[in-house]
This record gives structure tokens, sequence and C-alpha cells, in this order.
């Protein structure tokens, strides 16, 4: 079964990449950007058919590795 | 005294750590990150580097590593350890020290040599230094801009957590003084027992006074007290 997983930081946590990112595209002339969130993307396979079982399993991947819950949330989709 | 030294790959402060340990009479032995067992120790240091190539998060690979099941464990029973920048990266990923270290504000990696304020002296760490102290260490981060949530903040301050804030040579703390963008200048923290100090600055790069300063020799020498 598989996952994907995006860690991005939290709203009030300063993004400086995100920002360079966004200011470059700015000057690139993508002048109707609001704004740009740098993250980190994961795909994950789980040889696991029990659906919830398997959505536990990368949860607990993210708290425990993937994740720095202070700085940063995760999203988990299911592809 | 008997000091251990984790190594992991990408260290590349150990030996220097090492030297001074046994400049200051340590009975020092490096530990590999694979062993599962820790040689008696009094004072445990995690020193610098790229542990892991700063592979996710710096620090954070290294911070599940086999020998930091015993590093907790004997920090838990009351050894001294003391966590050097990615040392302190590495401490903070454990749960050991609290909070985290962002990526430094000026988004470029800083190596220079900078000045720190001692904010408590009264610690097995910094009983040697007086109070206020202003010392000349060297900074070589990317991500040395240390963060944490206001009530974990509160603590820090009402319990005399701040181990050392960045100030400027005269002693002011202030933006200016502040090389990375750190939370109120904060360059070093101690855990609520004080057994564990996590900082940026290498103390080990100033305890000879030929190739730079001696600032840094009273961290390992209070440990002797």
């Amino acid at each position: 079964m598989k996952f994907s997983v995006t860690v991005t930081l939290k709203k009030d946590v300063l993004d400086p990449q995100g920002k360079v990112v966004q200011n470059t595209l700015n000057s690139l002339g993508m002048k109707n950007l609001k704004s740009i969130r740098q993250g980190k993307f994961f795909e994950i396979d789980i040889d696991e058919d029990n659906q919830e079982k398997a959505e536990k399993l990368v949860k607990e991947m993210c708290e425990k590795l993937l994740a720095n819950l202070i700085i940063e949330n995760y999203k988990i989709i299911k592809l | 005294m008997k000091s251990s030294v984790i190594v992991f790959p990408g260290s590349n402060c150990d030996r220097d750590v090492a030297v001074a340990l046994k400049k200051m009479q340590f009975n020092n032995q490096m530990v590999w990150h694979k062993e599962t067992s820790l040689p008696k120790s009094d004072l445990i240091v995690i020193p610098g580097g790229f542990s892991y190539g700063d592979y996710l998060r710096s620090g954070a690979i290294a911070g599940k590593s086999l020998i930091i099941d015993e590093v907790i464990k004997a920090a838990n029973s009351g050894c001294f350890v003391l966590g050097i920048c990615n040392g302190f990266q590495i401490l903070t990923e454990t749960g050991l020290l609290r909070g985290t270290l962002l990526r430094n504000e000026s988004l470029k990696f800083i190596n220079k040599d900078i000045n720190i304020k001692v904010i408590n002296n009264k610690t097995k760490f910094s009983s040697k230094y007086k109070l206020n102290q202003v010392l000349k260490l060297n900074i070589a981060h990317n991500e040395g801009n240390y963060f944490t949530d206001k009530n974990h903040l509160d603590e820090l301050k009402n319990e005399n957590l701040i181990a050392f804030k960045y100030c400027d040579k005269n002693g002011n703390i202030s933006v200016k003084s502040n090389p990375n963008g750190a939370l109120e200048n904060i360059a070093g923290i101690y855990n609520s027992k004080k057994n564990i100090l996590g900082m940026m600055p290498h103390p080990e790069r100033m305890v000879d006074s030929i190739i730079s300063n001696t600032d840094g020799v009273n961290i390992f020498s209070s440990l002797m007290v």
C-alpha cells in the first residue's frame, strides 16, 4: 500500500528557503505569487493490506522520525 | 574522570574534543555509533560535525542511532552529557534537550569567532567561570538558530537553564550581537537537572593559547572540580 507524506514548517515558523524561492520567482516576473512554503516529500510503500493498520504505521513514522513536531506538520495521503 | 566521545559517520570535531579532554586529564574513549553499550563514563560528549550528512534534518538520524539509547539511559541516571554544535542538534532530536535548531536567519553557514556571556555559573559545567563573564569562542554552523515554545522559554528563564547568550565583546546582548537569529540570543541551554548541556559554540577549539585562546577550558575543568 502506497502513501505520500508531506512535511512542512508550521505556519509561525520562519521558512527562509521558501522566502528565497519566492523572491526569485518574483524576480522572474511571477507577480501574482502570494506565498511559498518549502517542505519535504516522501513516497512510502508498505507491505500491509489493511489500510487502517498501514495508516497507523505511517503516522508512527512521521512522529518518530520524518517530522520534528516542534516546528513541522505532516500530511499523509493514500496513493 | 572518565569520558566517552560518540563518533558518527560525518562527525568532524570528535578528535578535537578528545585532544581537549586528554589535555584536561580525562581518561577518554571514542565510541562508535553502532556500539550497543557504553564504557562507564562520568561525561559523554556528542561532538560537532555533519552526522549522516545532515540528511533529513541536522541530527535527526544520529538521534535515532544504536548508541543513543545508551546515552539516554546514562543521561537519565545523572551522567554528564555535553553536546557541541551538531551534538546540540542531536540532543534536541533525542528529546534530552527541548527546542530545536533552525536554519540560520541569514541562510548562510557561519564560521567565525563570536562572544558569549555566561548566564549561569552555578552548574557542574560552568562553576569555574564568573557570572556574566564574556568568552570568545568559535561557531561554525548552518542551523544554530535556537527556537522553542513560549512555555519552555519561560521555564528556561525561571529555572536559570540558559547557559550562554551571544553578546558583543563588551557583554551587550542585542540583535546586533546575535549571529544566527537564535531566540533571545540563546547559545546554549541545560536540561532541568542541569546534567546535560547543549551549546552551538565550540569550547574544544579554545583550549590552547598558541592556536586560539583558552576561554573553552573551564567547561571541561569545571567538571573536574
